[in-house]
């Protein structure tokens, strides 16, 4: 037999995206069985991972007969026949779409998310909708109003979040890529947990149509992969102008696959002073640096940088989100969708329906409620916005001197479930590094990059200037090529001996 | 010294819509007085002259021709509806008679 079917008659469900992409074209195994075996994969450990909100089984097997006829007929649309994953706050036709929240359960959506018809047209096959923090508020999906999604790595530890949901299934093996959102590190955060690539593109590079708005100034789809190329492989599809979304950049889409050429001669790495401070894990902290050696040894020139307003971006963050986030969730009053609990009047409704509001979603309400509020909005939200401008300004002068900006993407490793939900602050510590790259104009990515001792991932992070995902997903990929990180799979006797709890 | 009073918390409660119990009144008020502190740190900044405008929201209105397109059908409208009655979502009173 030939090597390729060999392969993928022993186990095609550890196979890259782009891996199996190859097999689907050559023959070497149909999406009919590829998708079954991963549907059984989904049955045998999901369980315990608690990736899934949905199981879209019926619908993928479906999709993936259609690919097979496809496939016959030599075509060759970009992601043909492999099954991905759906963070659920983008709406899905038919589909229920929760955002991890009570207040949209039950929901189904009339109309597909920009994102999702550009993976059908791809040819994607969707295995289903993945756990999120509510509304996308968190970092560990401990918000979320169903369950508490676990790190494949460690099944003690949070996957990160909010994207936590897709980053498990891809680490799982349960899904090839997935798409979550990033509005404060969402989708790097969770890959850096999780030992995955995921990029969080520049904002206004991929429409926002059809995604449950969190705050809107922030809010940018990502892509999870095994790999840099499999990543990569996802953001081609769905990058692109949407006329549906005002912010949507109208700009030509490039090859970003073709621009993995692994060649970083004469790249200039900023490394920013600001994100090598008190709080960084000293594991972190010396595969990150081992990583920035790695890659002036590949040919890249390493420069020392300042990004003087680094301190400022958690607290201009967490003014900034809930103010919008105050006036995006203001729609949930149980009237054109969603359960409603009835009061005593109109308002009385209102109010008694909201209350299916987690703790998290209402605490970031109330904060931008009253950031926004009559005598308090130039103390807070408009300074905020000011202090916002001065750390993006940070990242303009630190671009006029170098290419891409290495630091940690989380100063932690995956830290253990019920660890510091009581805690707000020291939750959204976990985003201290990820949050400006949203507060800018820039675009950022986490790949792996090491393990600290006790097996747990640890992510570089790579930030480049508006639209340059190019140059952040070259050197991701330069780097990536030079180590074995990518290789490392996650126990399967770890799922077998866990009780799911 | 608590940089929000009870009744502050009160108050954003009922801008929010949102009915919160004593016990979350009293959690919030706590919680979001320490956030709030948290960020005076930006008062350590000098403000005046500051754009509140950072490049990525320095964009122009976008336009379109007036016309009319195709949107959701009626009945996918009303699908998700607690309470429909009538072709039109159907709340309780908001105008005694």
């Amino acid at each position: 037999m030939y090597p390729d079917v060999i392969e993928a008659m022993m186990d095609p469900t550890n196979l890259t995206l782009t891996r199996v992409r190859d097999q689907l074209r050559s023959g070497a195994i149909s999406s009919v069985d590829l998708t079954e075996k991963m549907l059984d994969r989904v049955v045998a450990v999901d369980n315990t991972i608690k990736g899934y909100l949905t199981v879209t089984d019926e619908l993928a097997l479906e999709q993936a007969a259609d690919a097979d006829r496809r496939l016959a007929d030599g075509e060759e649309t970009p992601l043909l026949g492999i099954p991905i994953a759906i963070k659920d706050m983008i709406c899905t036709r038919g589909i229920p779409t929760t955002a991890g929240s009570k207040i949209l359960e039950g929901y189904i959506p009339p109309y597909n998310a920009y994102v999702v018809d550009q993976l059908e047209e791809a040819g994607a096959i969707l295995l289903g909708k993945t756990n999120t923090d509510e509304f996308a508020m968190g970092s560990s999906t401990e918000n979320s109003a169903y369950v508490t999604t676990r790190n494949p790595w460690n099944l003690e530890c949070v996957p990160g979040g909010s994207s936590g949901g897709s980053a498990a299934v891809v680490a799982a093996r349960t899904a090839f890529g997935a798409i979550g959102t990033d509005t404060g590190g969402s989708v790097r955060q969770p890959a850096s947990f999780c030992g995955l690539v995921g990029l969080r593109p520049t904002y206004g590079r991929v429409s926002r149509w059809g995604v449950i708005a969190f705050a809107s100034s922030l809010d940018q789809v990502g892509t999870f992969g095994r790999t840099v190329k499999d990543c990569t492989a996802m953001f081609q599809v769905v990058a692109g102008h949407d006329r549906r979304d005002s912010t949507s950049i109208n700009r030509p889409v490039p090859d970003y696959q073709s621009a993995l050429t692994g060649d970083v001669g004469g790249l200039r790495i900023g490394v920013p002073q600001e994100y090598f401070v008190e709080g960084i894990e000293p594991a972190v902290e010396s595969a990150v640096r081992e990583a920035i050696a790695a890659l002036e040894k590949l040919g890249a020139e390493i420069v020392e940088i300042s990004l003087p307003h680094t301190r400022y971006a958690l607290p201009v963050y967490y003014l900034i989100a809930p103010a919008e986030a105050s006036a995006n969730l203001a729609r949930y009053d149980g009237i054109r969708y969603g359960p409603r609990i009835e009061g005593a009047d109109m308002i009385d409704s209102v109010k008694q329906t909201r209350s299916l509001f987690g703790p998290e979603v209402k605490r970031r309400i109330m904060l931008g409620t009253y950031a926004l509020s009559a005598g308090y909005y130039d103390a807070y939200y408009g300074r905020a916005l000011k202090v916002r401008s001065l750390i993006a300004q940070d990242f303009v002068a630190a671009f006029e001197q170098i290419d891409v900006i290495a630091c940690p993407t989380s100063p932690t490793t995956a830290f253990k479930v019920g660890e510091r939900i009581d805690d707000p602050l020291n939750m959204y510590l976990a985003d201290i590094f990820t949050l400006s790259v949203n507060l800018s104009a820039s675009c950022g990515l986490s790949l792996p990059c090491g393990f600290d001792s006790h097996g747990l991932p640890i992510g570089l992070q790579l930030i480049g200037d508006a639209l340059q995902e190019e140059t952040i997903l070259n050197a991701a990929y330069a780097y990536e090529q030079a180590t074995e990180w990518h290789q490392q799979v996650p126990s399967i006797e770890t799922y077998s001996g866990a009780a799911s709890s | 010294m608590m940089t929000l009073s009870k009744k502050d918390v009160e108050k954003i409660a009922q801008l929010a819509r949102l009915a919160l119990s004593s016990s979350e009144i009293s959690e919030y008020q706590r919680q979001l007085s320490a956030i709030l502190e948290y960020a005076e740190m930006l008062d350590e900044l000098e403000h005046a002259g500051l754009d509140a405008r950072p490049g990525q929201q320095k964009r122009n209105n976008v336009m379109r021709e007036d016309v009319v397109e195709p949107g959701l059908a009626l009945e996918d409208v009303l699908f998700n509806a607690a309470q429909h009655a009538q072709d039109q979502f159907l709340i309780q009173p908001v105008l005694e008679d």
